[in-house]
């Protein structure tokens, strides 16, 4: 009997604590109510929810509040989404998708262990940045690739990894969401988002070295030496050079393959393309003269170039 | 029982093997590099060009800017060219190449030997000649000199400490620099009182030295304003703030400047290089470098002409050993591996030290194990291992928040680290993060 009444009460005072504070609680969550718009659930959910911050927001939900917020999607893209992602993410606020070319990370150095050989031993810790912060690097070149992976590390889509036998990171195209974190990672610039086009095809200057060419030479075989004979032979104008370097615009790259043929280093890189034709059937000779008369005018320019640099 | 500072500081073996060598003066070298960024603060903008013929003190790069220095031509000669070259990390920096003829020395420079004690004293005059004459901290951080002497508004400094600890193990430079230049000093010191207004000025020097102890206290004995303070040995005393805690007691506060607590901290070299400046007019051009290392044939203390490539003192030395295994720039705490010897001997370059093979590999990094001792040998009273931490996984509003910048990249910290744990790269790294991120705040 007792037993059982102390079950009872104990049952409706906590029935009745239960309510009277389910009461006031419903009360208080009328008065504070903050109000969110809930487009910005719905532009969340159809965001791939990486979280990489590759848009330059912290986070997805960020972004997708920003998107809520903004009248036009031109400053905003979702790099991992890409453009299907940005036209869901359009219809959902009414607005006009704005499509972009995708990308994909390049890593512009070529100093492989052949090329580039070693003139110091760095024993510190295995970071580029905190070697960066303290030398120029192993190798004759301040400019190249310090090979202690910062950039792999960065990586959250496993996107990027080590060739342990050229000791440069190679990126994996199809992983690849261009969301730019190797590129902030990277201490020596060398990572760069192109345009990604159709079989993955790339030609860019896999050099950052902007030491004059004959120095640039010294310390590494494929450095660019700034000749310019790319730039000359470039039908597109996609070639511009400066600080003794050439860079390829990808926007305005047509994947000739011109300049390739005539970079004097290999500095330039070609990328899942066919093998060429063998041009044995053709004459020759108009291909010789032209090259004879780039040869000269770069010959040409770099000696005034030369001269300029050292009456400085 | 003798005056050290309070917190933290770690036991280096001394392994001082040059301390008894004399100074020589170096044979000139065939061609040297000046570069005009020996200091802290704006490069030093080049007045010469190529061909012209220049004389050993002559002025060929004027300081740009308020904290920065002049640079003088070491040698008498033709300027090569005006190029990049690389300096000690491998980065290139802007530099005069002179070829080197003769040695014949501007005529306004007095090169005689003999000791002039008389000075006038108008602290404006002296502070112009220190600046004129591109005079900056030889203790290894190169500060313009004449910065110093001019506290920031509305502070006073009352005390004057001259850092004769040299607690660097191996390096013996301002060791020698007291044994035979000590009358030089002594005035270089009242010079730099008269410049800065003081009434007192302490010389400290480490117990590990007592014969320099001794030939300072029988040089000033007659003279109360100065004081010898011997110190019992623990590095990394020579830091400013450790110094100034050890001599007078006082603790500079976090960002805060040594004025702040009325103390101006001197190296006994800077004192010779005042010395030379106001009374022989003559440019900061020269220096003394310890040379050394275990298995150097012959550690010495040479004094050389700043531009010398680093390359002519090793081989004045004895040469390279066979065993060698890195090329320091200054003392193995604090110093810094080269990345080639073609390197020059610059305004802050206290030794070259060369570390056989077998000490020079790090050893492997273990886990660490909460022991504690980086926090108890931190002479800045940090937490080494959470700032090692913090800035390994790049948080850099926690490392700022724990005062990174208040590490002074002494290394006791990695020194006592039984595990060898990384902790000085990782704080040095967040270091130049934090900073960046500070000044980019700022603008």
């Amino acid at each position: 009997m007792n037993m059982s009444m102390t079950i009872v009460y104990t049952v409706l005072t906590l029935s009745a604590i239960g309510t009277f504070s389910a009461v006031i609680l419903f009360f208080v969550a009328q008065k504070f109510k903050v109000y969110e718009d809930p487009r910005i659930d719905d532009v969340e959910h159809s965001l791939p929810g990486a979280n990489c911050g590759g848009c330059g927001h912290a986070g997805c939900r960020a972004f997708a509040e920003a998107c809520v917020k903004a009248n036009d999607l031109s400053d905003l893209f979702c790099p991992v989404g890409g453009n299907d992602t940005m036209s869901g993410v359009a219809a959902i606020l009414g607005l006009q998708p704005v499509q972009k070319a995708p990308r994909v990370a390049v890593v512009r150095c070529n100093g492989t262990c052949e090329f580039r050989p070693k003139t110091n031993y760095f024993d510190g810790v295995s970071s580029c940045a905190a070697e960066a912060s303290l030398y120029s690097g192993d190798t004759g070149c301040q400019y190249g690739c310090l090979g202690h992976g910062d950039c792999v590390t960065a990586c959250d889509f496993d996107a990027i990894h080590m060739n342990p036998l050229t000791g440069l990171p190679e990126v994996v195209d199809d992983k690849c969401v261009a969301c730019g974190a190797c590129v902030v990672a990277c201490p020596k610039s060398l990572i760069e988002l192109r345009r990604k086009v159709p079989k993955d095809r790339k030609i860019y200057v896999a050099c950052r070295n902007e030491d004059k060419g004959a120095v640039a030479k010294k310390s590494c075989e494929v450095a660019c030496i700034g000749c310019s004979k790319c730039f000359k032979v470039c039908p597109y104008e996609a070639i511009t050079m400066g600080n003794n370097l050439a860079f390829i615009d990808s926007d305005k790259c047509r994947l000739c393959r011109k300049c390739v043929e005539v970079c004097p280093t290999n500095s330039i890189i070609e990328l899942n393309f066919p093998p060429r034709k063998l041009k044995t059937d053709l004459p020759p000779k108009p291909v010789q003269e032209a090259e004879a008369t780039a040869l000269a005018k770069g010959v040409a320019m770099s000696e005034t170039e030369h001269t300029e640099n050292t009456e400085i | 029982m003798l005056k050290t500072f309070k917190h933290g500081g770690v036991h280096p073996a001394e392994n001082k093997f040059s301390a008894g060598k004399a100074i020589q003066i170096l044979a000139l070298p065939k061609s040297v590099f000046i570069p005009v960024t020996q200091h802290l603060g704006a490069p030093a903008q080049v007045l010469v060009t190529k061909g012209d013929k220049v004389k050993a003190g002559q002025k060929i790069a004027q300081a740009g800017g308020f904290v920065s220095a002049n640079i003088h031509s070491s040698v008498s000669g033709t300027i090569k060219k005006i190029d990049l070259s690389p300096d000690a990390s491998g980065y290139p920096r802007q530099g005069i190449f002179i070829d080197v003829e003769g040695d014949e020395w501007d005529e306004s420079i007095d090169t005689g030997a003999d000791l002039i004690e008389a000075f006038s004293p108008d602290s404006k005059a002296i502070i112009d000649k220190i600046n004129a004459a591109g005079v900056v901290g030889m203790g290894g951080a190169t500060f313009p000199t004449h910065v110093k002497l001019v506290p920031p508004q509305g502070m006073k400094a009352d005390t004057l400490i001259i850092n004769g600890v040299e607690c660097e193990p191996y390096l013996t430079s301002d060791h020698r620099l007291m044994l035979e230049k000590g009358r030089e000093i002594i005035v270089g010191i009242r010079l730099l009182m008269c410049a800065l207004r003081v009434e007192k000025a302490y010389i400290g020097i480490e117990n590990n030295k007592p014969d320099a102890i001794e030939h300072l206290s029988r040089l000033t004995s007659s003279d109360a304003s100065i004081g010898v303070v011997p110190l019992k040995v623990k590095y990394p005393q020579g830091g400013e703030k450790q110094l100034i805690k050890a001599i007078t007691g006082r603790e500079v506060p976090s960002g805060a400047l040594p004025v702040a607590v009325g103390a101006v901290v001197s190296n006994v070299g800077t004192a010779f290089a005042v010395y030379e400046a106001v009374q022989k007019n003559k440019p900061l051009v020269e220096r003394v470098v310890t040379v050394t290392g275990k298995s150097v044939k012959n550690p010495s203390n040479f004094l050389v002409r700043i531009g010398t490539p680093v390359q002519d003192l090793i081989e004045a030395a004895g040469g390279l050993p066979e065993d060698t295994g890195k090329v320091i720039s200054g003392g193995p705490m604090m110093g810094k591996a080269v990345a080639s010897m073609d390197i020059p001997v610059t305004k802050g370059t206290s030794g070259v030290l060369l570390i056989p093979e077998n000490e020079a590999k790090r050893k492997q990094v273990q886990s660490c194990i909460r022991c504690g001792r980086c926090l108890e040998v931190c002479p800045m009273g940090l937490e080494p291992y959470y700032l090692m931490t913090v800035s390994e996984k790049q948080i850099w509003d926690k490392a700022e928040e724990h005062h990174i910048m208040d590490c002074m990249e002494c290394g006791s910290c990695a020194f006592t680290c039984p595990a060898d744990r990384p902790l000085l790269d990782y704080i040095r790294l967040g270091k130049g993060k934090v900073g960046k991120m500070i000044r980019e705040r700022k603008k």
